[in-house]
């Protein structure tokens, strides 16, 4: 794991052109993420969150200012480089869940290391751990269709952190689940960033997240309004 | 890496099944049509060069000119000797004299009154020898209906149709009323040995074969010929020597002053067939052309359906940190095993079905009953070399370029967007 600072964003702006004016979506944010965060970007539609998110996660580029993410400008990365950095580096946890529908819960869970061309044994062995850590591990070989909400995000998370990347980017991974698979789900998240140090960042505007989150930080308008450590109201 | 798009290949069956069921047909169709028109094609040319014109044709100068009308008083004099030369300057074909003529053919009654009658063509060829190439070429033991062949001077053969409509059966009698070479009238009583019946409508319709020393004689044409047919001995055009052949007898034995003097031409020239053929070849070009660009349509359409329905799972795995080129590279890869697969089980269903066209066929001849041309009334589709890979064109390249067309929309796609479109 990354020790230290991970990421990194300087007067970061996102500006969208929509018509004939133009959409600020991110103005001027500095932010610094450190190594093994729990962090949640919130605030109410528009605010930012998912502008920001993708970024981070090197799906878009900024307008102007500087993000650093792991070391390397995004900025600066070309379509495949930033392929390589989300391949290596990034897990993504979507709303949606996001499965691969013809495949099994192993199998979706195995794709990312067959990106990284691990060797099958090892994929393997790496794919079963993550299916074991979300407490999945007998429901390997079922499709999507077969698992509930909660158990496919469930396996989303296993197929985000498999490759046990530096940093997890959640986009309201709670939205469609109900409040004990919520909290299920929450706590897996806050076990892996504990015994795996990953990073997580959550873009959410839902209560129930907020409550695990070590740090909170409020945008409004692309602004960063407020930056606070808090002490979870639920642990592990 | 392969394994595992394979295997989602085989789970979804809206891309596999759907894909390769449309493959199939289009290659099913291809083949089946390839075979059809190659077997339609092969068999006029070969009824061409049976009945008409062999693969090479000798004929005076004058008889050429007016060679539909079966001019036997510009008729070639001196046919025994002529096949001499020729069966030593070109012992690699096999050389045949012909007569065609035409009349009347009587149907006397047990008074030898007129029972009935009708016009008739004929044609005299070698149907006694036991080595005769005719009988052999144009299958005339396995053409007879009832009766037998003809075994001595005086027996003939009747289309079984002509029969049918004279009311003449094997033991009958028949008189040819017809002309000799010298334009006097000829009448001549034959039996009729056996009827026939060839498939070929035009000459089914109203046809009588003699032995050519018969026709000789009635006609007063001793050692004269119409025509000499010369084949190859597989029965095959073979169109690079034939031509060679020709240009060297007519070199030395064409002479443009004596009209008597013989010429030789090959099977396309002497039937007309070089334009026709060749237009078919351009339409059938034009057919797979329009084939290939109409599957690509199909397929183009199958594929960008298949990329919308898959948007969700692409945006995924651009997400994942799949490359676009990547993922692109995957679904060609899939696009190609699916037309290698429909291709295959497209060939192998349209070769059976060409096959089993080829052993049995289908009788059109109500189509051509006023035809004059030498085509069968059976069509038979003929399987080639060709039949096994014309499909494959088609099949795959259509495919990989409906999918290489569709999928370009991957490269269009804004990375940025697929947190917002993944949540849709």
């Amino acid at each position: 794991m990354v020790e230290g600072k991970l990421i990194q964003t300087e007067k970061l702006v996102k500006i969208y052109p929509m018509g004939s004016s133009q959409i600020t979506a991110l103005d001027q944010v500095n932010l610094v993420f450190q190594a093994a965060e729990f962090a949640g970007l919130v605030g109410p539609s528009g605010s930012g969150k998912t502008t920001l998110l993708n970024i981070i996660g090197s799906l878009d580029a900024p307008t102007s200012g500087s993000v650093e993410v792991l070391g390397g400008k995004i900025e600066n990365l070309s379509h495949r480089e930033a392929a390589a950095l989300r391949n290596r580096s990034i897990g993504f946890i979507f709303q949606t869940y996001n499965l691969l529908p013809v495949y099994t819960a192993y199998e979706n869970v195995e794709f990312p290391l067959l990106l990284l061309k691990i060797p099958a044994p090892q994929r393997k062995k790496m794919a079963m751990d993550a299916l074991d850590w979300v407490g999945l591990a007998d429901r390997a070989g079922s499709r999507p269709s077969q698992l509930s909400g909660g158990e496919s995000q469930r396996v989303a998370i296993a197929r985000a952190i498999v490759k046990k990347p530096e940093l997890v980017l959640a986009d309201e991974p709670t939205a469609n689940l109900d409040a004990k698979n919520s909290h299920h789900i929450m706590k897996t998240m806050v076990h892996l960033n504990e015994s795996l140090q990953t990073t997580f960042i959550f873009a959410t505007h839902d209560e129930k997240v907020m409550r695990y989150l070590k740090r909170k930080i409020s945008l409004d308008d692309g602004r960063v309004e407020k930056d606070e450590i808090i002490k979870p109201e639920v642990g592990k | 890496m392969i394994k595992f798009l394979l295997k989602g290949l085989m789970r979804d069956r809206s891309r596999s099944l759907f894909p390769v069921l449309t493959v199939f047909i289009g290659v099913f169709l291809a083949v089946f049509f390839y075979s059809f028109m190659n077997g339609v094609l092969e068999d006029m040319v070969r009824s061409t060069a049976h009945y008409q014109t062999g693969h090479l044709r000798i004929m005076t100068q004058a008889y050429a000119k007016e060679a539909n009308q079966n001019p036997n008083d510009l008729a070639f004099i001196g046919v025994a000797k002529l096949l001499d030369v020729l069966n030593e300057k070109y012992p690699e074909l096999i050389w045949t004299p012909r007569i065609k003529f035409g009349g009347l053919l009587d149907i006397p009654d047990e008074e030898g009154e007129t029972k009935t009658q009708g016009p008739v063509s004929g044609m005299a060829l070698d149907l006694f020898s036991s080595s005769s190439v005719e009988v052999r070429l144009l299958k005339v033991k396995e053409a007879i209906m009832r009766g037998r062949m003809p075994k001595e001077a005086g027996e003939i053969l009747i289309a079984d149709e002509f029969a049918k409509k004279l009311q003449v059966s094997p033991g009958d009698t028949a008189t040819l009323i017809s002309s000799t070479m010298y334009g006097s009238m000829a009448m001549t009583n034959y039996k009729i040995a056996g009827t026939v019946q060839f498939g070929v409508s035009a000459m089914d319709r109203g046809t009588i074969f003699a032995d050519i020393s018969d026709i000789q004689v009635a006609l007063d044409m001793p050692d004269t010929a119409g025509e000499i047919l010369g084949f190859f001995p597989d029965d095959i055009y073979h169109e690079k020597q034939a031509p060679m052949v020709a240009a060297a007898f007519n070199q030395e034995f064409k002479d443009s002053d004596n009209p008597f003097s013989p010429q030789m031409g090959t099977l396309p020239e002497e039937s007309g067939l070089t334009d026709y053929l060749g237009l078919i070849d351009s339409m059938s070009i034009i057919i797979i052309v329009i084939f290939v660009l109409a599957m690509s349509i199909v397929l183009w359409n199958a594929g960008l359906m298949g990329s919308l329905r898959r948007y969700g799972e692409i945006g995924v795995r651009m997400a994942i940190g799949e490359a676009r080129g990547h993922i692109y590279k995957t679904l060609i890869l899939e696009s190609v095993s699916i037309g290698i697969f429909g291709s295959v089980l497209g060939t192998l269903a349209g070769v059976a079905v060409s096959y089993l066209m080829q052993m049995y066929g289908l009788n059109f001849g109500f189509l051509f009953k006023n035809s004059a041309l030498m085509i069968s009334s059976v069509y038979r589709a003929q399987v080639t070399v060709g039949s096994f890979v014309i499909g494959f064109a088609p099949g795959i390249i259509s495919t990989v370029l409906g999918t290489a067309i569709a999928g370009i929309g991957i490269y269009k796609r804004q990375t940025s967007q697929l947190f917002k479109e993944l949540e849709v």
